[in-house]
């Protein structure tokens, strides 16, 4: 018996409506209201990450001013600040969060294939963070070991939180691997298997390939980091050394011997390069619907932005020891990585030219998720031409252990996926909650971020070349440091207060517009993808009342010629339009 | 070059290289299986990762050590009188484990067959086989941790290294396991009692939970390979 599509059999299926207040926004299996939890919890997580981030740079900045913050308090904030935010706030809201509320949407499907699992994702998720800031009120507090945790220092005392924190961390690490699994499974079958008559994978938008990828690299290198988490577990709690060499402490030989440090960092590598893509690639999708929405003109190169997310998504497997340059490992590594590294940046470089060239000659409409795209565009660039000074060997070993790394790493990874987060909330708000938000106190946001984002970063740059190591708690008097890398910091400390008190903007704009704000209609953008086209807005339950959609064009016509609208929804049939949306192939 | 196959619903669908092409490239759905079996695929997918994560983390801890590495075909005899048969236990473990595979694969046939009842017991044989590889794991640890003294931490035969990958590694193996009979007895009741006829009107979780019964039988062999042998 061949199995029949469920775009096909849509009708033989039940639905069953929540009708409780609890099964409706409690414990719900519905993919938005989901989406709508996951989003909550992370942009919490990632607020506290934000004040944590403050308080290092109130150490940094006026060092020896604020003595509630010591040398213990200055590596527990960088630890959690760090983890927080790359895994607990971004990973959860790209692909927990965005992925759970667009994937159903944009592929024409009633909700995620198994709602139940997809429920118990977010719980899990719930678990994982509430553990990890139980390390907050553990004796010793959270581990202060550096994000990377790296052994043998991470669970040998002298770092901070060496006796609960660090289990705590490891444990909310594998607990938030499970709830990763979980959702990512449902997405990735979601996205294969339930699409809508009509709707071909070259047919997807490129929010759902961004995050289809990155899913398909979670599910693949978020095993290592568990692997990872167990054996140094092992090590703290069972005395094993798999992790941990001979070695004298305080002046006492441990028992421990034998044991290998670098093989933690290739475990743990292996699991962060493809953590940097599982971030960056839904930020390319979103950002690349959001250019290609509000410039009014198809994306530029649909077939090779595809080709070139999964080419990204394959060598970020074969790069990951290009964090480990200092370590200590065999030179002829670095030799590999540096040139798998540098290859990364042609399909980047790809991606980065096809969005300008989507901008080229299109009709720009200055909103606040296009103001936010755009700024993508920047960051991102200056942050990935840095990469590529760091990619090589010989610059990276005097730049590695400075600021320069610390101002590459955040405009890519930190600043540029987090404007693409914003644009994307700005961008789907109206359809979230059937309210439009405050568009001047959006471009005030916008701006303010923007421009002080990069009066953080830009100076830390300069920073870097100096020679000013990051991670330190006090920079204390040191000859090589000129006077001006001091004033220098508190430019940066002040920048930084200022863009996180900013965010408040952010927070008050959606909240307050959820009463204030006016009805946005179904469609505010004009747009063509098929999560704009529901009989609801917001949707209900089940998405698209009785009929399931049908698919008859790409994701991208805009300003087709010949058409009485500057858009032609996906769901359109080629009749009734012109038949210029066969032109996805023609890159 | 490519040969159409024919479905069973007349579909004439292309085979080899152009039948991936067309079958990726198709709208509705990329592979013509059911959810849970899909699922069930990139779920086995991500766990050979964490597999492979353990024992590529278990063979360079092996390969950068100094101390010598205790000899496995010693250390795993058992004697019956007489004298010790290297790996003969591990012997009989893969054996029960790989006939479980057998046992299984007929289930799965059984289930397509609509054969509940076979199907069933087949399963029920296949939990047992699966109890049994447990037991005698059981029986393994408890000989190096009593009689041997194997620890994670140290081991009287040499590097320390030793007992921790061997018990981290049959012991995330041996969850598989038992997480597997769990899974079979579940299923295999819910065949029994025709829970599947009513909602579903066929046994693909037979078959989806024989996949991840042959995964972990495929894991062993490797584990066998790479601990035991080398």
């Amino acid at each position: 018996m061949a199995y029949v599509a469920i775009a096909d059999r849509d009708h033989e299926l039940e639905h069953h409506d929540p009708t409780t207040f609890i099964t409706k926004y409690i414990w719900s299996q519905d993919h938005k209201v989901i989406a709508i939890q996951y989003g909550i919890t992370a942009v919490f997580v990632g607020l506290i990450a934000l004040v944590l981030s403050g308080m290092m740079r109130l150490q940094l900045g006026f060092p020896d001013s604020f003595s509630f913050i010591t040398p213990t308090d200055y590596y527990q904030f960088i630890t959690m600040h760090g983890m927080i935010m790359v895994i607990f706030l971004l990973t959860a809201l790209f692909l927990g969060g965005f992925g759970n509320y667009l994937i159903p949407l944009m592929i024409g499907s009633r909700d995620m294939v198994f709602p139940f699992m997809n429920m118990l994702s977010f719980w899990v998720y719930l678990v994982s963070v509430l553990v990890l800031l139980a390390s907050f009120f553990v004796p010793g507090g959270p581990t202060g070991a550096g994000w990377t945790l790296y052994p043998p220092q991470a669970i040998l005392p002298g770092t901070p939180g060496t006796d609960w924190g660090i289990v705590l961390m490891l444990g909310s690490l594998a607990i938030f691997i499970v709830a990763f699994t979980m959702g990512g499974l449902n997405y990735v079958t979601t996205i294969l298997q339930a699409r809508a008559r009509g709707m071909t994978m070259m047919r997807l938008p490129l929010s759902l390939w961004g995050i289809f990828v990155a899913t398909i690299l979670g599910l693949l290198a978020f095993p290592a980091l568990f692997v990872s988490a167990v054996m140094m577990t092992l090590d703290k709690a069972a005395g094993t050394s798999f992790f941990m060499p001979a070695i004298l402490s305080m002046g006492q030989q441990l028992d421990h011997q034998g044991g290998t440090p670098i093989l933690f960092q290739h475990l743990f590598w292996f699991f962060g390069h493809p953590e940097v893509y599982i971030v960056a690639l839904p930020a390319f999708g979103l950002v690349s619907d959001l250019l290609s929405t509000h410039a009014r003109k198809n994306i530029f190169g649909y077939r090779m932005m595809v080709w070139a997310i999964l080419a990204i998504g394959g060598l970020s497997f074969i790069v990951w020891a290009h964090h480990m340059y200092v370590s200590g490992m065999n030179p002829y590594f670095g030799f590999f990585f540096a040139t798998t590294t540098l290859i990364i940046a042609v399909p980047t470089a790809i991606k980065v030219y096809n969005w300008v060239l989507t901008l080229w000659q299109g009709n720009i409409h200055f909103t606040v998720p296009m103001l936010f795209a755009i700024g993508f565009i920047f960051t991102f660039t200056h942050g990935g031409l840095t990469g590529i000074f760091l990619g090589n060997v010989v610059v990276d070993l005097p730049l590695s252990d400075t600021y320069f790394v610390v101002a590459h790493f955040h405009m890519v990874m930190g600043v540029s996926p987090v404007l693409v987060v914003f644009g994307s909330i700005y961008h789907w708000y109206p359809k979230m909650t059937g309210k439009m938000f405050n568009q001047t106190l959006g471009k005030w946001h916008f701006w303010l971020t923007f421009l002080g984002t990069y009066s953080i970063y830009l100076p830390m740059h300069y920073l870097g070349f100096q020679g000013v190591p990051r991670r330190y708690f006090a920079m204390g008097d040191t000859e090589f440091m000129p006077e001006s890398a001091f004033a220098l910091n508190q430019s940066i400390t002040i920048s930084a207060l200022f863009v996180g008190v900013v965010q408040l903007l952010f927070l008050y704009n959606i909240i307050v517009s959820l009463k204030n704000g006016k009805d946005a209609g179904p469609n505010p953008w004009k747009a063509t993808t098929l999560e704009w086209q529901t009989p609801d807005t917001p949707p209900k339950h089940g998405n698209w009342g009785h009929e399931l959609p049908e698919v008859h064009r790409w994701a991208y016509d805009y300003s087709v010629p010949g058409y009485h609208d500057d858009f032609i929804p996906q769901n359109v049939p080629a009749n009734a339009a012109p038949a210029a949306s066969e032109h996805g192939s023609d890159t | 070059m490519s040969e159409a196959v024919m479905t069973d619903t007349g579909d004439v669908l292309p085979g080899d290289a152009d039948g991936v092409v067309a079958d990726f490239a198709a709208d509705k759905q990329t592979f013509h299986v059911p959810w849970g079996k899909a699922m069930m695929w990139f779920f086995l997918l991500s766990d050979t990762f964490i597999f492979g994560s353990f024992l590529t983390g278990y063979m360079t801890v092996r390969m950068s050590l100094r101390d010598a590495w205790p000899v496995p075909s010693e250390v795993f005899a058992l004697s019956f009188g007489g004298e010790p048969i290297p790996l003969i236990l591990i012997a009989i473990m893969t054996f029960v484990l790989i006939s479980s595979s057998g046992t299984m694969a007929m289930a799965v046939n059984m289930g397509y067959r609509g054969d509940r009842n076979k199907a069933f017991w087949l399963m029920m044989a296949t939990a047992a086989f699966g109890a049994m590889f447990v037991g005698m794991q059981a029986f393994e640890w408890t000989k190096l941790i009593v009689d041997e003294g194997v620890r994670p931490w140290g081991n009287p035969m040499g590097a320390a290294q030793f007992g921790s990958t061997f018990f981290m590694i049959t012991g995330f193996h041996g969850l598989h396991v038992s997480a597997g009979v769990i899974y079979l007895i579940v299923v295999g009741r819910r065949v029994k009692s025709g829970f599947y006829e009513r909602t579903r009107g066929n046994y693909e979780m037979v078959e989806i939970a024989g996949l991840y019964w042959h995964f972990v039988d495929l894991v062993w062999v490797f584990i066998f390979a790479f601990f035991y042998l080398w």
